[in-house]
């Protein structure tokens, strides 16, 4: 793609973004899409995490849930907006710190079981620890904030909160990519060891990363909990980290704008399935099945290469020579 | 926040801490096995658990002896678990990450095909009846059944562990472990060896889903609740150990049923607190050689 079409691509989307709520009506739509950004937010965190770092989380659903519960219980404590979510952050924060310093003892697989087992902590304290987190319950956030003394109750205004938020989130990575430390992180993701040699530290470099990733899975998190206005166990599970891992593969990993899209998929495809059918769960399970035995490059990308081969395919049978499909389906 | 419990609570308490730690024992070692030959974290083992607990209970329903439908149900998921690892994880061989998820991907469907089948009610089968009663033993009764897990669970242990260390097979495995690319060279097919551990693991997973039915019942959830706790007694007693993995499960058998009664709100934390020592102190497991 040439760089001219590529900026008219992205003046294009977020010129539909910005009037979206003008010429989509229903506020059930413009919803779904803030749903979209939110989780496009959450899914580009775990993106620095799955494609420049090369660390595969299984528990970032368990640093969402801490920002999400913290600022819920913050607020229900009787906490102004501003100290709430600012604390939620915080407390992400050093929750972040700890999920890093542990699970970096290890990487590939012994990174993955260590996360999945944090996430479980986060999941068993809001499932079990009734006392705190009220249980299977969960939590309710009886309004949401004003800032600048504009309401964000109705579904535009939180729709365009939810944008400027996005657009921050999508800067700083864009700005995250292209510096020397995102360099230097893709560089302990393909040669650990040759980085090591060359005097940097290693350690403290995932070590950030995976704070920065934290402070937007944050983020994300209290955006859902204004969204949704209740925060439950669920949020907390694996199938919840399953899921934003899903986007992140889906799109495509180590792109930018890949977790976008995944977001947009998943999310569509969430509510799209739930409105006829309960098997959500099921339809994820064999999403995920199919995309890592037929797409493992992320769904885009994939189905762009199965529909060149189904032609070559057709062609060759017309008589015309191509290239022999086996050749061609090799990564 | 912390209950006082008297000491024949205590002895209870024990004797379930015991049962538990026999039923983890059965489903982690396969973990654990599998893990140690095929370098991935099989994300379905609390699904085959589940699965083998469900197929369980629909035998004994049907009237089915409770060991053979125990053993039945083993064989049943070793067949799923077998087709799942020759068609669909031998294709991405060597790309680790694809294949956990893949496992993942499979524990979903698992889970939902249960709930489909199933429905959402708890199932509680009663234990055999010759093993229905009480034992009574310093003035105290304990549940016979419990004792009996342990003892099935010590038996399959030993089972295993001269499987491992004295016969062929064992040798093999060991190699494999060790060193597949080497086992491959000298003449092992490792790949037959994968499926063959992953079938052992699952069944094993199945069987003790079975036999924990009459104690911990069965219920959507279990997987994801079991799964983890496989997790943890790999990392505490190290990947491919088999006496980590025994001792392991015991460890995660006494803090998960201490801490429910002492402490019911931080239960879950106290249970992972070993791991993370075991993590910050020595990463590779108690009895483990090689760092995950």
């Amino acid at each position: 793609m040439s760089a001219r079409l590529r900026y008219g691509a992205i003046v294009v989307a977020l010129a539909l973004l910005a009037t979206l709520p003008l010429w989509m009506g229903n506020s059930y739509y413009i919803n779904i899409t803030s749903q979209i950004l939110l989780f496009a937010v959450f899914a580009l965190a775990l993106n620095v995490l799955v494609g420049y770092a090369g660390l595969v989380s299984l528990g970032h659903a368990g640093l969402f849930a801490v920002a999400g519960y913290s600022g819920a219980l913050l607020l229900q404590a009787g906490f102004d907006h501003l100290t709430a979510t600012a604390a939620a952050i915080g407390i992400t924060l050093v929750a972040s710190a700890i999920f890093a310093a542990l699970s970096l003892r290890s990487t590939g697989i012994g990174f993955l079981m260590i996360t999945l087992a944090l996430g479980q902590i986060v999941w068993g304290v809001a499932y079990r620890w009734a006392s705190l987190t009220n249980g299977d319950n969960g939590v309710n956030v009886s309004t949401r904030p004003a800032p600048f003394g504009v309401s964000l109750a109705g579904a535009t205004s939180f729709y365009f909160a939810t944008l400027i938020v996005f657009l921050l989130a999508l800067l700083t990575m864009a700005i995250f990519v292209r510096s020397p430390f995102g360099a230097s992180l893709r560089g302990t993701r393909d040669q650990a060891r040759r980085m090591t040699a060359l005097g940097y530290n290693v350690w403290l470099i995932r070590f950030l990363a995976i704070v920065f990733s934290g402070f937007w899975t944050g983020v994300s998190g209290l955006l859902f909990i204004y969204y949704n206005q209740f925060i439950s166990p669920q949020v907390a599970a694996l199938t919840s980290s399953a899921e934003v891992l899903l986007m992140v593969i889906s799109g495509g990993t180590a792109t930018l704008f890949g977790p976008i899209a995944g977001a947009a998929i998943v999310v569509i495809m969430k509510n799209v399935v739930s409105a006829y059918i309960e098997r959500w769960n099921l339809v994820l399970g064999v999403i995920f099945v199919l995309i890592i035995t037929f797409m493992p490059e992320g769904l885009v990308p994939g189905s762009v290469r199965l529909l060149r081969w189904l032609w070559q395919t057709l062609q060759s049978r017309s008589g015309a020579s191509a290239t022999r499909p086996s050749e061609e389906l090799k990564p | 926040m912390m209950t006082q419990i008297t000491s024949a609570q205590a002895a209870i308490l024990a004797i379930n801490s015991l049962a538990l730690g026999g039923l983890l024992f059965l489903l982690s070692s396969g973990f654990s096995l599998i893990f140690g030959l095929m370098r991935i974290p099989n994300l379905m083992h609390g699904s085959f658990f589940m699965l083998g607990a469900y197929l369980g209970v629909t035998l004994l329903n049907r009237g089915t002896n409770f060991w053979l439908a125990a053993v039945l149900s083993g064989l049943a998921v070793a067949c799923i678990g077998g087709v799942i690892e020759r068609f669909l994880l031998r294709r991405l061989e060597g790309q680790v990450l694809p294949q956990v998820l893949l496992t993942l991907g499979f524990a979903f469907i698992i889970a939902d095909i249960c709930l489909m089948v199933w429905t959402g009610d708890p199932w509680q089968p009663s234990a055999p009846s010759e093993l229905r009663g009480a034992v009574q033993a310093f003035g105290m009764f304990f549940p016979l059944y419990r004792l009996a897990i342990l003892a099935v669970a010590m038996v399959i242990a030993i089972a295993l562990w001269i499987m491992v260390d004295w016969t062929r097979l064992g040798a093999m495995i060991r190699a494999g472990v060790d060193d597949p690319p080497i086992a491959r060279v000298v003449g092992i097919k490792v790949s037959q060896l994968f499926t063959l551990i992953f079938c052992l693991g699952a069944a094993l997973a199945a069987f003790a889903g079975v036999i924990g039915a009459p104690y911990l019942s069965v219920y959507p959830g279990l997987d994801f609740e079991m799964l983890p706790l496989a997790l943890i007694v790999v990392i505490l007693g190290g990947s491919g150990s088999l006496l980590g993995t025994l001792i392991g499960s015991f460890i995660i058998g006494f803090l998960y049923n201490f801490g429910q009664a002492m402490f019911r709100d931080l239960a879950y934390v106290i249970l992972f607190l070993p791991m993370l020592l075991v993590l910050v102190l020595r990463p590779q497991g108690l009895f483990g050689r090689n760092v995950a």
